[in-house]
């Protein structure tokens, strides 16, 4: 093996040097899969309208997007990261460690989740006490702390019907899975009341509390799925009792196999996301590398085309396809012209 | 067991003579049955592929007269390409939409829909572009009327194909039973239809709104210069250590461990060889990620085993008699392997090496991570030194990625892409099996 060891790295190093010389010309992007699409659609139309080079766009999550994009400044280093949920401080930190320190921050819109199941199938009306007590791992039985006894639809309201419990959510890699335990699991753990009964039991220690509240039942009924999107909806096709937790742009566009469920009420759309009344949604960004930009043709022609009214806009291919616009654009495009750092 | 006294006669069959014959029987049954089920299995896997992926060939096509009016598209009227260009794709929309509207009046075809926007919905995304490219070419054919043929969206195409119908689009928002009204009408007339589509084999990969625009072109050149790097590497590698191993090292205890380990390398799964990649290639070595030159170096070391043990049974199988007969007429040990075994042994090295090729092109496991899976293959690589090095996804890649995208149109072109990859694997060992029968000699 070692002379193939030494004939690739005797390769590694001719093309280190050929790469070092060849100067980048298109924008490289990385991030959230939920973003991709959006991206991949702007990129498209980017390509076509001016006259750099087509993005590249790579998916791999929110979190290895940034890990990527706070890598260092340079032209081997991505420009634009995806993000379905924004920046922690720990990764701002990790960023500056590396010297990259002005990070613009680009909110390009909303993403609904939504709760579907089979076309055929019946027909729900949720809350989020009910996918707490459907799924948490313990709930309050008769006043006390207990292993989640529910078996059947009916066991955790009695409006619905017996149908067996069976949910489909994403895994803990996916930036969907936060928001899925943020505002739906943690709403109905304080709403049934188990979240004070383990304040109580612990003594008032909130962070622990939040932690019990979203721990999912291990019993086989909620099923991570780790995947994409179109795993979930295998997933429903082979169990037509299961629900399943979907992106509204997924489910848009299978809107022939899956019917949607509301939530307190309220049917999700973008039109309801966009006022706020459908309860479960998040903020999608980007993060653009500041030092790249007048470095790397296209940059901020890209982030602006991005923002754009024509893109990024009600009437816009990404509100098309699902995005939900944000009614702070203009604010968003001023920024973005104005290269207003974090 | 039988008795020495009792007397057998060859035209009568005994009864031990009869289960033997009927245990043969048995076998003989138990094979076909065993080529049956496996011919079955076949014609169902080719049959299904077939089935699900031979529409992805074809597209659905509006022509439509579209007026290139001066005042949208060059208000200066003075022609200059950077004025021209400044006229985005969505400034191209309003014509596409007048000519809709005229070929909807031209066929007699009811319209419901007030707003372009609405009829705009049986185009493809990329429709406006198409126009534009034609415009920023054809400078002056502004103020003309120009025929064109333009890509249907992809739920007008998956009516023609079947895949849509009106009660799967009874709450889709991209479109309505409304506009299949229309479609039926404009079917009639001629306007829409239904052919070959030479885009989805030379085409790029498409964003998730427009699958219908999709093809398989620039990660086919994808795979293209992953082959090249795995062949221009690993023949001459293999053959060299298998001829060393063969012909010149001297059995002891480091060649019959090299040996052991080159039998365990063909065997590893190829996901260890991507592991492998991506820490020596791109983590220690800094290579580009997602570039064909990672994705054939890592498949090379893939293939490697497979040329060396390949090349080593050819090398084998060249009777002792030629090698001896050269060494006896004087020529050295070098001239003996060069002028004389290797020549013979060559249709043998190139078999394996094409087997070894092919399977390579079929893998992805490897390239997963070292980003070849979740990259939009979008652009064609601007030359040669571009085409190893910029990022590219390989055909199976694509086809992985496909599969996965949320618009259902999506998973027809996966088939596609493996008829594609098919006919490729096919083509290959069929040239493999034509070397070895026509210049393998047996002796």
């Amino acid at each position: 093996m070692s002379f193939v060891k030494l004939t690739a790295a005797a390769l590694g190093i001719a093309a280190v040097s050929a790469t070092a010389a060849q100067a980048r010309e298109q924008v490289q992007v990385a991030g959230s899969s939920t973003v991709l699409p959006y991206a991949s659609i702007v990129a498209e139309a980017f390509g076509e309208n001016f006259d750099f080079p087509t993005p590249v766009v790579e998916s791999g999550g929110s979190s290895a997007g940034l890990k990527r994009f706070c890598e260092g400044v340079g032209e081997n280093t991505i420009d634009v990261a995806n993000a379905s949920r924004a920046i922690k401080e720990t990764e701002i930190a990790a960023c500056a460690d590396n010297g990259v320190t002005d990070i613009i921050e680009v909110r390009i819109g909303y993403d609904g989740i939504v709760f579907a199941s089979d076309i055929n199938g019946q027909t729900f009306e949720f809350t989020p006490s009910d996918w707490f007590l459907a799924l948490s791992d313990k709930v309050l039985v008769d006043g006390n702390l207990a292993n989640n006894p529910n078996k059947t639809w009916a066991d955790v309201n009695p409006a619905f019907p017996a149908q067996s419990l069976a949910a489909f959510v994403p895994g803990t890699k996916h930036g969907t899975r936060e928001v899925f335990e943020d505002k739906v699991i943690l709403a109905g753990c304080e709403a049934t009341g188990a979240f004070d009964a383990i304040m109580a039991a612990n003594g008032g220690d909130e962070k622990a509390a939040e932690k019990a509240c979203i721990a999912l039942r291990t019993d086989g009924i909620s099923v991570d799925i780790d995947g994409d999107y179109t795993e979930t909806l295998a997933s429903i096709e082979a169990n037509r009792d299961g629900i399943g937790v979907f992106g509204l742009a997924f489910y848009e566009n299978n809107t022939d196999k899956l019917q949607v469920a509301t939530m307190s009420g309220v049917t999700p759309s973008t039109e309801t996301i966009a006022t706020g009344e459908y309860p479960v949604s998040r903020p999608l960004y980007f993060y653009i590398k500041a030092a790249h930009i007048g470095v790397i043709p296209g940059l901020k022609e890209y982030a602006e085309f991005f923002v754009a009214d024509e893109i990024a806009g009600p009437d816009g291919p990404l509100a098309e396809y699902g995005l939900v616009s944000d009614p702070e654009l203009a604010v968003t495009q001023d920024a973005v012209a104005a290269e207003r750092t974090k | 067991m039988s008795d020495p006294a009792v007397k057998s006669s060859l035209l009568t069959t005994d009864a031990h003579t009869r289960r033997r014959n009927a245990a043969e029987k048995r076998f003989r049954a138990y094979g076909l049955a065993a080529i049956a089920i496996g011919l079955v299995f076949l014609v169902l896997l080719l049959g299904s592929i077939l089935f699900k992926g031979v529409g992805a060939f074809q597209q659905t096509f509006i022509t439509l007269d579209v007026e290139l009016l001066e005042a949208k598209l060059d208000k200066s009227g003075n022609r200059d390409p950077a004025q021209m260009a400044k006229v985005t794709t969505f400034g191209y929309n309003p014509l596409l939409d007048a000519a809709i509207k005229r070929a909807t009046e031209g066929a007699g075809v009811e319209n419901p829909f007030t707003k372009g926007k609405d009829l705009r919905k049986l185009l493809s995304a990329g429709a406006a572009n198409q126009v534009r490219q034609f415009v920023l070419a054809n400078p002056d054919r502004i103020g003309e009327t120009v025929t064109f043929r333009l890509l249907a969206s992809s739920r007008v195409d998956g009516y023609f194909k079947g895949r849509v119908t009106r009660e799967s689009l009874a709450r889709d928002k991209n479109l309505t039973p409304a506009h299949l009204e229309m479609v039926d009408g404009l079917r009639e007339a001629g306007v829409v239809a239904k052919r070959f589509n030479p885009g989805f084999i030379t085409g790029a990969d498409a964003s998730e709104s427009r699958p219908e625009q999709a093809g398989i072109g620039v990660s086919m050149l994808g795979s293209f210069f992953m082959m090249l790097v795995v062949l221009a590497l690993s023949l001459p590698i293999g053959v060299a250590a298998s001829i060393y191993l063969e012909e010149f090292a001297r059995q002891n205890w480091f060649t019959d461990l090299i040996e052991v380990n080159i039998s365990n390398l063909a065997a590893v799964p190829s996901i260890v060889f991507g592991i492998l990649g991506l820490a020596v290639f791109i983590q220690f070595a800094h290579l580009p990620q997602s570039a064909p030159l990672v994705g054939g170096l890592v498949l090379t070391l893939m293939t490697l085993p497979t040329i060396i043990i390949s090349t080593r049974a050819s090398l084998k199988s060249v009777p002792p008699s030629i090698r001896e007969a050269a060494l006896g007429v004087g020529a050295s040990k070098m001239q003996t392997v060069f002028h004389h075994v290797l020549p013979l042994a060559m249709p043998g090295i190139l078999t394996g090496t094409i087997i070894g090729l092919a399977q390579a092109l079929g893998e992805t496991a490897p390239l997963l991570l070292i980003g070849m899976v979740g990259y939009i293959a979008s652009n064609y690589p601007g030359g040669i030194v571009e085409g190893f090095l910029s990022p590219n996804s390989a055909m199976p890649a694509q086809i992985y990625e496909w599969a996965k995208r949320a618009d259902p149109a999506y998973y027809e072109r996966a088939w596609g892409g493996i008829i594609i990859l098919l006919v490729f694997l096919m083509t290959m060992n069929i040239i493999a099996v034509i070397l070895r029968r026509r210049f393998e000699r047996r002796w």
